[in-house]
């Protein structure tokens, strides 16, 4: 049976979409059957991060309607195996997703997948909540800016107690954070909130800190996912110790504290404890 | 906040407990004739207000205290005057038997009047009401962090939070809140006017703090004890901060 893991955040331009792509491909490339998802109905974007924007046929809502089966939507990568995209509607509004539908659509994806990633949109309506309520397990984004830990810490309350888990009592969904567009040389001038505040307010384990990077936009650009770029990049990398992370393995966390260079490290010596 | 609701459709009936006023008639003679006389008198000045006035008839008074009472008399005494005996009260036990054989209520014994106790009297409880609901109220425990746009309310007690409380989230309670973590949103104790309510937390950056409706923001907060463990009390109708 299939995990469901949905990647949100709340607020919009964090970077889900990436996230999903990213973590898709990287489970994928470990060997798992892995489906994505794009619950962003009427502003479908996963297909041109993902690259398969021209080969798009049929979609979500097209299957929660019947008007098509899961097998003719999905769109097989052709970069690697195992990855398979069901692009959302773009013709369509967020009501056009109901709560059958999606039940259904996952459920049948679980029986053929090892994993299914939901692209979350932004927000908390219909779109959103639909995204959360059938999952295991919820990756949150967040870039280290105020509103942005906010809205996460709303998703968070949300997804304690509007997810179908909450609602029926079971163990409830296993949260991690995912930080974002971390820039250290700003966290050090003090103009981006740091890993530990922010892990103070939203007390959630951390999944992994990508740092902010050209590669991240060159690669939506050319509609690749990070991680399956050719020249491994520092985003690529900790989106692949992100991966490997929640495949359960141990792995310290990098790009946190500032590379060991003599003069400056003195300097950030402070700042560096209270990171370790 | 969340309301309870039941479901009426299908059930004839509902209990609930209720408090009643009820005046009691303090026997000080066991000879009803007297009683009679005497009553008719006071029923005479004031007719209207002696109608159909529940009773309860206290025994504590009489003399000689274990006089064997005929009950039925009595009952019929009160009656022809308006009166409706409901029950009997500090009595001995032979007493209490006697009236509950012919349908009198024995009601829960209290303190004599002489020692004037203010507030602390127990309710009289009429005869038709459920015995009322058990006095303590547990404590509502939280185990997990409390997050933005959450609001939690501890009706009747206080309010416990093993965790942060983020900005946005609001706690409220008739009670005392208690916060084993950071708080960061609103707390708000005592909220049906309980003045001695307060609240404790771990590390103070509320977004406000109010106690029986006296509040104070966060501009208000940051002179005094921000980020510190403190506890927060009304005095004098004003907010207090105080480490401990």
């Amino acid at each position: 049976m299939a995990k469901i893991i949905v990647i949100t955040s709340g607020k919009g331009g964090v970077g889900k979409t990436t996230t999903s792509a990213a973590i898709a491909a990287g489970l994928a490339k470990r060997g798992f059957k892995t489906a994505v998802v794009d619950f962003d109905i009427g502003l479908r974007n996963l297909d041109l991060i993902m690259g398969c924007e021209r080969r798009v046929v049929y979609d979500f809502i097209n299957v929660i309607r019947g008007e098509a089966n899961l097998k003719q939507a999905l769109i097989k990568d052709k970069r690697i195996d195992n990855l398979f995209i069901l692009p959302a509607s773009q013709t369509r509004d967020k009501d056009a997703l109901t709560k059958e539908g999606v039940d259904q659509v996952l459920q049948e994806l679980q029986t053929e997948f090892d994993y299914i990633i939901c692209d979350s949109p932004a927000g908390i309506e219909r779109g959103a909540h639909l995204a959360m309520y059938f999952a295991d397990v919820a990756i949150v984004v967040t870039n280290p800016e105020v509103s942005s830990v906010r809205d996460s810490d709303r998703m968070l309350g949300l997804l304690a107690s509007k997810s179908r888990r909450a609602e029926q009592g079971l163990e409830p969904i296993k949260e991690h954070l995912l930080l974002t567009r971390y820039s250290l040389t700003r966290v050090q001038k003090g103009e981006m909130l740091g890993v530990d505040d922010i892990l103070e307010i939203l007390a959630i384990p951390l999944l992994g800190v990508i740092p902010e990077s050209q590669a991240v936009l060159r690669a939506s650009n050319a509609g690749v996912p990070i991680t399956l770029l050719d020249e491994l990049t520092d985003a690529g990398q900790a989106y692949l110790d992100s991966v490997a992370r929640l495949l359960g393995e141990d792995i310290p966390h990098r790009f946190v504290k500032p590379e060991k260079k003599g003069f400056l490290s003195r300097l950030f010596k402070s700042r560096e404890e209270t990171i370790a | 906040m969340t309301k309870t609701t039941r479901d009426t459709s299908n059930t004839s009936f509902q209990l609930k407990g209720g408090l009643f006023t009820l005046t009691v008639i303090y026997l000080f003679n066991p000879e009803l004739t007297v009683l009679g006389e005497q009553l008719a008198k006071l029923v005479k000045q004031t007719p209207k207000f002696f109608q159909n006035m529940p009773v309860v008839i206290d025994l504590h008074k009489l003399q000689p205290p274990s006089a064997t009472l005929d009950f039925t008399s009595l009952i019929q005494c009160l009656r022809e005057h308006g009166l409706i005996p409901i029950g009997v009260r500090s009595g001995n036990a032979l007493q209490h038997e006697a009236a509950a054989s012919i349908g009198l209520a024995i009601m829960p014994n209290t303190k004599t009047e002489a020692t004037a106790e203010p507030a602390t009297i127990k309710p009289t409880v009429a005869t038709d009401a459920a015995p009322a609901a058990p006095a303590v109220v547990l404590t509502k425990i939280i185990t997990q962090p409390i997050r933005s746009g959450q609001q939690i309310y501890a009706r009747n007690s206080d309010l416990v939070v093993l965790g942060p409380v983020s900005p946005g989230a609001e706690l409220i309670a008739d009670g005392n809140i208690h916060i084993y973590g950071a708080l960061r949103g609103r707390a708000l104790a005592g909220v049906s006017g309980n003045q001695s309510a307060r609240i404790f937390c771990q590390t103070l950056e509320a977004e406000l703090v109010s106690i029986a409706g006296h509040y104070w923001i966060s501009e208000d907060l940051h002179n005094s004890a921000m980020k510190e463990n403190v506890h927060i009390y009304l005095e004098k109708e004003r907010l207090h901060v105080s480490t401990y």
